[in-house]
């Protein structure tokens, strides 16, 4: 037991590092890194607050605690990565109307170039 | 391209990804029939040589920086027309499977019955066209699913032969399905309490290329157009209360 909330520590602590120098390499966006770094702390509180977790496992009725932890790990995930569905289907939106309004501006355009020349 | 002249002008849009082989053929064919009706041809990124062949057939083309897929495609086809004033448009596929010659009858049913949108629905011809039984068993159960929905059958919901006029046009370049439009577009449609009709239409073999939909890619198709479908009902109230942007 002990062992597996070290290395949810590990985990945890390395998730954090990995954002952060993400963060200052700009290779991820701040407003993007926050339910990242989110996860990662929540993570790295609960492997180290043994009683924080017991809570949890008991609120939930669940059977033990490793149980606790690694479904509050998958709900996070699952909430991670159903938030960057919803940005990427909203990125896909904005990539279709920008790219038709370019090709229509460009069209356009060359109506007229054509039509001065 | 000229912008529309005249209230009842129409716009043939023709959405096209690597079509060299029919693309030609199809432009001419259009011209045949109505040579004073300006032809579009939407290029989704070609990789081959449709935009020049197009454009040597007579083509207005419209280059799409990137590939859309084809309901990205044939919407950026009615933004254009919407924007030039046109009051009808009509869109053949690009393979050609659709005979040009049909296209007054779907023109002249959409300027008589006043409804929003009309198909040419596909129908076995004497001459031997008849569509694969895949289709057929993917036409059959879209009907059963659509017919509720709609509240009217509709026999060939899957057909890219569509004209729409003005009002639809003012719809569809706010909500347009982005990959597979066709039965979306009639839920759509309806949503808004529009009308479509059908038009009997002869069907060819296509003349050049093979279907986008092999392998697996019907399953997918069916599973697609089902969520959007269910998308669509379920927005119901939203479409219906709020107005297209710029209507």
């Amino acid at each position: 037991m002990d062992r597996l909330l070290n290395v949810t520590t590990g985990v945890s602590i390395v998730l954090l590092l990995m954002v952060l120098i993400s963060i200052r390499r700009a290779h991820i966006r701040v407003e993007y890194s926050v339910t990242w770094l989110l996860a990662a702390m929540a993570m790295l509180i609960l492997s180290r607050a043994r009683p924080l977790l017991d809570a949890v496992r008991t609120t939930l009725k669940l059977p033990d605690t490793p149980l606790a932890l690694f479904l509050f790990a998958g709900t996070v995930f699952l909430v991670v990565f159903f938030r960057f569905s919803i940005i990427i289907s909203h990125l896909r939106d904005d990539n279709v109307a920008l790219a038709q309004r370019l090709a229509i501006l460009e069209h356009r355009l060359h109506g007229l170039e054509s039509h001065e020349g | 391209m000229k912008p529309a002249s005249g209230p009842d002008s129409l716009l043939v849009i023709v959405p096209a990804f690597n079509e060299e082989g029919a693309i030609a053929a199809v432009v001419r064919s259009v011209h045949e029939v109505l040579p004073q009706v300006p032809v579009l041809v939407i290029d989704d990124c070609s990789l081959d040589n449709t935009v020049s062949i197009a454009r040597s057939a007579g083509a207005e083309i419209l280059p799409l920086p990137h590939h859309l897929g084809l309901g990205g495609c044939v919407q950026a086809g009615y933004k254009l027309a919407y924007e030039l004033g046109f009051e009808y448009v009509i869109r053949v596929d690009g393979d050609g499977q659709h005979d040009a010659r049909d296209i007054p009858r779907v023109l002249e049913r959409l300027r008589e019955s006043g409804c929003e949108m009309v198909i040419g629905c596909r129908v076995a011809t004497e001459d031997g066209w008849r569509t694969h039984w895949v289709r057929s068993l993917g036409s059959w159960f879209f009907r059963l699913v659509l017919r509720p929905i709609l509240g009217k059958n509709v026999s060939d919901p899957t057909s890219g032969f569509v004209g729409v006029n003005r009002r639809a046009l003012a719809l569809f370049r706010s909500s347009f399905p982005l990959e597979y439009p066709e039965i979306e577009a009639l839920v759509v449609l309806q949503r808004r309490r529009f009308r479509f009709e059908e038009v009997p239409c002869k069907m060819r073999e296509r003349m050049a290329g093979r279907s986008t939909l092999n392998g697996m890619k019907p399953i997918y198709y069916i599973v697609h157009v089902l969520l959007g479908v269910l998308v669509n009902v379920l927005r119901y109230e939203r479409r219906f209360h709020q107005a297209p942007k710029g209507e």
